[in-house]
């Protein structure tokens, strides 16, 4: 009798009168079935504010085609600054959902539009038209007029977007921040 | 009639057991020091942090479009608004200051050794929760430099093997920096967090009453598991004080002072930011970190490349994982810093190292000067009777952005090494190579520069010498010509 009392981690003896060691035994149930009750009431509860707290984790990025303006807006030769609104934004996002990037027309055909972020930290790159550079403000990275790597601590050239022309329009693929693990073409990864 | 209600509140609330059990018990009579006030101040900031930040977020907007102009409304129109966002910025500079006065003091003491592993444990995690809580606010500051902040975290994010495209999502709560980003780190910074924090600190000041607080030091007394505790035991009841009135003296005078400062700050410098809005097409900005962060900031332009993403990734691990496993490696021995030179001697590495990145953050000599080009003039001693095709390189000097990364009489950028006396250090041909392939940190001018151009550039280049000072010479040539 003693024994079953320590089992349940309980000191005092089980009240006289009633069978002590049925009494143990429904307790130790009522406990178990408590435990396994929560158990389940908090899978139910957890595992879906898990899924949602995490969703973003396993979201991928969806692109699409973003119309860059007419082509006459980029002169031969000239690299300038182009903006669009991110295709997948909110109300609330503001300017936020604004992206710029930089777009070379190489000759009347040829383009390369490239993100304004550095590849080294993600800081925006400016372009100096006299010396033919990006140049970033955070670590010193800069890269020539094609996008290579020309110096400072940037691993790779800059991101550069898949582009096409289409109805007289210069067109990105784009709706997410590039970054090494995923940057704007795929054959870049 | 206030005796009867005293003895009444006492009666149901046994207060008197409770002052006995907390703030009355009894510490060691060594403990009363001025070297044991850290903690009850970063407490007290702690505090503060949490009364500043409710009250602001009567105000503030985390919403991506608003966030910004909710600042603004509070630094300029809402009644004190900007005080109390200014004691809200500097309570944090000096908690996260205070704190790590408290963390090199139970370093310094041996705190940490046995039988309070476990204080030190919560501690470590409560100083990383603090810089968390540092970063995500100035993430709430949702300005440029939040935005461009926000940035860089995702290009670190970027870098972890595998799943870095899914940790960039998770942190961005999307594909882009936006309104689902500032949500987050709203609720990081003042729920999460926070909850965390206040549940650290509960069991960290359960355990300084369970395990006692550490006895000031003394050379010579190392700990020893098998007595340690009696001892202490023995002390406390021969010569223990009790915390509250005995000892709270110090206390109390080091958090008067700290809440003064921390006023007197904000009455001086005011609030910080927000800087420009945070928008990404205003490119023309120069992104940088609160001071907590500008060691690491540093870092990552000095670390050579190679090296860069095992030391952003995988030290930061190692080294807390260091710091929360010391009392497990270390946990018995000397305690005073006077016996352990080692000790020592890692503080202060830690604090010289600490210092001097966040000093070079402060003026980021890596960086180059983007407006030097055309905003720093070619100094007129070294215009002065020179010929057209020298005249025509030092306009070159200027107009081809050189003066971003090179600077001439202390004006430019300092990626690059000064102009002012390169014809001792090159050759004109090593100055024409130089300038064609570039090397090293310098980008390659081929491509941009015409022949013309690169000779005017070149012979330029070559007067820029003290006149006391031989140029440098090709001693190969030298030495042919003498045959």
């Amino acid at each position: 009798m003693n024994e079953t009392n320590s089992d349940c981690g309980c000191k005092k003896a089980a009240p006289a009168g009633s069978p002590p060691a049925k009494s143990v035994s429904r307790r130790n149930l009522l406990l178990k079935i408590g435990a396994g009750l929560n158990a389940i009431a908090g899978a139910l509860v957890g595992v879906p504010l898990l899924g949602y707290a995490l969703s973003s984790f396993t979201r991928t990025s969806k692109t699409s085609w973003i119309s860059l303006g007419p082509l006459n807006k980029f002169s031969e030769g000239e690299t300038r600054l182009a903006v669009y609104r991110n295709p997948v934004s909110q109300a609330w996002d503001g300017d936020t959902a604004e992206i710029p990037c930089w777009v070379r027309r190489v000759d009347s055909e040829s383009f390369q539009v490239f993100a304004i972020n550095c590849t080294h930290l993600g800081c925006p790159v400016r372009w100096f038209q006299e010396s033919r550079l990006f140049m970033c403000p955070c670590h010193g990275g800069a890269f020539y007029e094609d996008g290579s790597h020309a110096s400072g601590p940037p691993p790779r050239g800059l991101y550069e977007y898949e582009h096409k022309v289409e109805g007289g329009e210069l067109k990105v693929l784009g709706g997410h921040l590039p970054t090494l693990a995923e940057p704007l073409k795929k054959e870049d990864v | 009639m206030l005796r009867s209600i005293a003895l009444w509140l006492e009666d149901r609330l046994h207060i008197a057991k409770l002052f006995q059990a907390t703030a009355g018990h009894k510490v060691p009579p060594s403990t009363n020091s001025w070297f044991y006030v850290f903690g009850s101040g970063t407490l007290l900031c702690f505090v503060l942090q949490i009364v500043t930040g409710t009250l602001l977020a009567f105000t503030y907007q985390p919403s991506a479009s608003e966030a910004w102009t909710s600042l603004q409304y509070l630094n300029n129109e809402a009644f004190l608004g900007w005080f109390l966002r200014a004691i809200h910025n500097w309570g944090s500079i000096f908690m996260v200051a205070i704190m790590s006065a408290h963390l090199i003091q139970t370093f310094l003491f041996g705190a940490y050794k046995y039988p309070r592993e476990l204080t030190w444990v919560s501690g470590c995690f409560l100083f990383l929760c603090t810089l968390g809580m540092a970063f995500t606010g100035q993430i709430l500051r949702f300005d440029q430099d939040a935005y461009w902040g926000l940035g860089i975290g995702a290009s670190i994010m970027g870098r972890v093997p595998f799943v870095g495209a899914q940790m960039v999502h998770l942190m961005l709560g999307g594909a882009i920096i936006a309104g689902e980003t500032l949500s987050r780190f709203f609720s990081l910074h003042v729920f999460l967090v926070p909850g965390l924090i206040i549940a650290l600190l509960s069991f960290h000041l359960r355990l300084v009453l369970t395990k006692g607080i550490n006895e000031y030091p003394q050379p010579g007394r190392v700990v020893i598991k098998e007595s340690y505790e009696a001892e202490y035991e023995e002390e406390i009841k021969k010569t223990g004080v009790p915390f509250v009135p005995h000892v709270i003296g110090k206390d109390l005078i080091f958090s008067g002072s700290l809440i003064i400062a921390i006023v007197t700050c904000a009455l001086a410098f005011g609030p910080a930011g927000p800087s420009g809005p945070p928008n990404p097409t205003l490119i023309h900005t120069s992104p940088k970190p609160d001071f907590y962060f500008l060691p690491i900031f540093a870092a990552l332009s000095l670390l050579p490349a190679y090296m860069e993403t095992f030391l952003v990734l995988v030290l930061p691990v190692l080294a807390i994982a260091a710091l929360v496993l010391l009392p497990f490696y270390s946990g018995t021995g000397e305690k005073s810093y006077r016996a352990r030179p080692m000790a020592v001697v890692i503080v202060l590495l830690a604090l010289t190292t600490v210092g001097l990145l966040a000093y070079a953050g402060t003026f980021t000599p890596w960086s180059p000067h983007m407006e030097a080009w055309r905003g720093a003039a070619t100094p007129a001693a070294d215009v002065q009777g020179r010929s057209p095709l020298e005249l025509q390189g030092a306009i070159l000097i200027q107009s081809k952005q050189c003066r971003n990364c090179h600077a001439l009489n202390g004006e430019g950028g300092m990626r690059g090494p000064a102009l002012d006396t390169v014809a001792t250090r090159l050759t004109s041909d090593q100055l024409i190579r130089q300038v064609i392939q570039g090397s090293g940190n310098m980008p390659a001018y081929g491509k941009n520069l015409r022949p013309a151009e690169v000779t005017a550039l070149v012979a330029f280049m070559e007067t820029l010498r003290p006149s006391y000072q031989p140029a440098a010479q090709d001693s190969s040539k030298h030495a042919s010509s003498k045959h």
